[in-house]
């Protein structure tokens, strides 16, 4: 290999062109990258992709992609009928928490409702709910929720109590008013949400959304370029220039990177049309991970493409690795709530931590030095992915 | 070949012979899938690895959410409070803040869920006044959790207060005793083991059935076997053969998965459980059918069933995301998607533990939709090549 190598290098010396610089050092690079250019710009379909891609998914992503947790229907029993028990169910009704969609006279008939979806909880006021509230001062209701859906389930049933709780606080303050004797001790819980007080679920999917696109683009196009490339059996011609491993990898790293922040621009602007929001946090920061997490998504894109044959197996790999980043990478529900092995897997994520970090400058409006962690950590994988890139390029088909 | 068996049978067809040709056919068949060995891991391994993915990563039970606490009346109600939240295994106190510029700053860099601020002279006016106030500030750019952890929090607070109230004897307290149906312990997978078997059901038979075909057209071997003298249909049907039988692995190991690992119970019966899966595995494979007599090669036939099959089964199907949270469009859309029908049946009988009669109108879509599948794909089906 070498000694061929360096009668590659004596034929060529005499030619003036290639004289000009040392063919296995980065004199070649402008050369393969105005190929790799040329390659990109003649291919429509590579071009369709990156403009559209993100208008499409940041546009019907966000209407779908929705864990938001608003309108809990409510069936009720209504064992009472006196006007304490109707005052209550308006109180409830009124809270603005509930959708009251069916009144039933027993339990079955709610339960149905339940079976069948159509209502998510139960309330249930026993008979004598009234005359037990006036002479034992207590009373008990019946709450039934259907938790096939976890979160629903405990947000449902939470904010009956809470309202239950709250009815019981009034009832007091309007009898016992009279009554200097008994003092109530009372308090009140008020919830505030930061960043988000209207907690709008896009709010938290656009960043986590913009960072899927931006991974698979990075990830998959590298990846799919070079195996392309290897299918038509152009990459020969590549390995028998006398060009090192490293120019070439870094000829097909550049452009994927340069688009990477092109689609990035276009998210930004897509999301600054369709749903008005705009960064709290400096943009330049976005940039500078998004700078270092390109890198690394492209280098693993350039090592699955030097151990896949086909484009097929190049997908199913490449599929493979996003969908677990993906799981793993806290997109749909916070990592701290997983089990302790999936928290410390969630540390080989790449897409973790991009995704934490633009979270918090782009809703939050963190600084550098509060992510600085998670820039370690990504600089850490794009140095690794890339050297392994490197190292397992073969010049042998 | 058909001759010499023609006369141990009454009816004509199929007769014995048919059945020996097509027992080889599909005997290829499983010899073409046992060779590839990349897919046929894929085909086995993917549905245990996205059971796991989703039942450990996808999990929405607060535990150990760091909070922090700003107290500046720290007197008994307060101290009662915190020690009431630090004792509950939902929050790890972290952090206790001195001065209230602190509290934005510390959502900033922190995993931080939750700040707890008592207003001042807590105990003194609640009291008299009963104007005393607890904030929960939470971090609201992950809504959910977010509210789950205001919920919880509020349970807590809420329990203290209870335990007040027992004490100095207050009038008017009305007591909810909640119930939550099939799922007490409020466990994630709950929702997504349906959902995760209406998609590699339909990923392995529509996808890879299709593939299969569009591979052998691609190749040229399909204008061999159409040369042959078995009928074409049921050519296509001995292709069918293999996927189904993986399918019915991938069913068992899913329903041993979930049942074993995710701790998920069949509620129901286990009977018409597997005898719907069947249902909407038939279905699946005629969607298979129909996609492979559009697509020529692979690559297209990966590409059309990737984009018509398998995106919107894992968008809309309710499977992941809440249909009544989508727009009008998008849940009557759903309702075209076989998987939302199958989905729906099975949280009915596998984790509501509901009878027959109440999963008829899913069975009533299903089986209707397969027939006008069937119906079509037959209709479609290309003799000949061009």
């Amino acid at each position: 290999m070498n000694k061929r190598n360096k009668n590659i290098k004596d034929i060529a010396k005499p030619n003036q062109l290639l004289s000009r610089f040392n063919p296995r050092g980065f004199g070649a690079l402008k050369f393969l990258l105005e190929k790799e250019f040329k390659q990109i710009l003649r291919n429509k379909f590579l071009i369709r992709v990156i403009i559209f891609l993100p208008l499409i998914a940041l546009s019907l992503l966000p209407m779908v992609a929705n864990f938001e947790i608003k309108n809990n229907n409510l069936a009720v029993i209504d064992n009472d009928h006196s006007p304490s028990s109707s005052l209550f169910i308006r109180k409830i009704v009124s809270s603005g928490h509930f959708h009251l969609v069916s009144v039933r006279q027993n339990y079955n008939d709610a339960l149905n409702d339940i079976e069948q979806d159509r209502a998510d909880v139960i309330l249930e006021i026993p008979a004598f709910f009234e005359k037990d509230l006036m002479t034992t001062y207590s009373a008990q209701v019946n709450v039934t929720a259907n938790a096939v859906n976890a979160v629903k389930g405990a947000l449902g049933s939470g904010y009956l109590m809470q309202i239950i709780h709250n009815f019981s606080n009034d009832l007091r303050s309007r009898f016992m008013a009279g009554n200097s004797k008994i003092q109530t001790p009372a308090f009140e819980i008020v919830p505030r949400y930061d960043f988000n007080p209207y907690l709008e679920y896009k709010f938290s999917m656009i960043p986590a959304i913009i960072m899927m696109i931006l991974g698979m683009i990075s990830g998959f196009l590298p990846a799919l370029n070079i195996v392309g490339e290897k299918e038509k059996g152009t990459i020969e011609q590549m390995n028998v220039t006398p060009v090192g491993r490293f120019p070439v990898i870094l000829s097909k790293l550049i452009p994927y990177w340069i688009i990477g922040f092109i689609v990035l621009t276009i998210c930004f602007i897509v999301v600054w049309i369709i749903y008005d929001m705009v960064s709290v946090g400096g943009y330049l920061e976005i940039y500078l991970f998004a700078t270092v997490f390109v890198l690394a998504f492209s280098g693993l894109g350039l090592i699955i493409s030097n151990y896949a044959n086909t484009i097929q197996q190049a997908m199913y790999l490449m599929f493979f690795f996003v969908i677990n980043f993906i799981f793993l990478s806290g997109l749909y529900t916070p990592i701290s709530s997983t089990p302790e092995w999936v928290q410390s897997m969630s540390l080989f994520s790449p897409l973790r931590y991009m995704i934490e970090a633009l979270r918090s400058i782009y809703l939050k409006g963190s600084h550098f030095g509060d992510l600085w962690t998670k820039f370690a950590a990504l600089v850490g994988f794009a140095v690794f992915f890339n050297l392994w890139a490197i190292l397992s390029y073969r010049k042998k088909a | 070949m058909n001759s010499t068996n023609k006369n141990e049978h009454t009816h004509p067809t199929p007769t014995n012979g048919q059945w020996k040709t097509f027992g080889s056919f599909v005997q290829k068949e499983f010899y073409h899938i046992t060779r590839d060995q990349t897919t046929l891991a894929l085909l086995l391994i993917l549905p245990v690895l996205l059971m796991i993915l989703f039942g450990f990563s996808i999990n929405t039970e607060v535990k150990n959410s760091q909070i922090a606490i700003y107290d500046p009346s720290n007197d008994v109600a307060t101290r009662g409070i915190i020690e009431k939240i630090k004792a509950s295994d939902y929050f790890t106190v972290v952090r206790m803040l001195n001065n209230p510029a602190e509290i934005e700053k510390q959502f900033l860099k922190d995993d931080l869920k939750m700040v707890v601020i008592f207003s001042d002279h807590f105990y003194e006016n609640m009291q008299r006044t009963g104007k005393a106030q607890i904030e929960l500030l939470t971090d609201g750019t992950d809504p959910n959790s977010a509210m789950t952890v205001v919920s919880y929090a509020s349970n807590i607070i809420g329990l203290y207060q209870q335990d007040l109230f027992k004490i100095q004897q207050i009038p008017f307290e009305i007591t909810p005793s909640v119930k939550l149906m099939y799922n007490p312990e409020l466990k994630g997978p709950y929702f997504f083991v349906p959902g995760i078997l209406g998609m590699i059901l339909m990923i392995i038979c529509s996808m890879m059935t299709s593939i299969s075909i569009a591979r052998e057209k691609e190749f040229g071997t399909m204008e061999v076997l159409l040369v042959s003298p078995f009928k074409p249909m049921s050519i296509i049907l001995s292709k069918t053969i293999p996927y189904f039988v993986i399918s019915l692995v991938n069913l068992a190991t899913m329903l041993l998965l979930s049942v074993f690992m995710l701790k998920v119970p069949i509620a129901g019966s286990l009977f018409w459980l597997v005898t719907f899966s069947i249902l909407f595995i038939f279905l699946s494979l005629s969607l298979g059918l129909l996609v492979s007599s559009i697509a020529n090669s692979q690559l297209q036939a990966l590409l059309f069933s990737g984009m018509v099959l398998v995106i919107p089964v894992v968008m809309l199907s309710g499977m992941i995301f809440p249909i009544e949270n989508m727009p009008a469009f998008f849940q009557w859309f759903s309702k075209l998607i076989p998987a939302t029908w199958y989905i729906s049946g099975v949280k009915k009988i596998m984790i509501k533990g509901l009878g027959f009669t109440s999963i008829l109108p899913e069975l009533g879509v299903l089986i209707s939709m397969t027939i006008l599948l069937i119906g079509i794909s037959w209709k479609t089906f290309k003799y000949r090549l061009e």
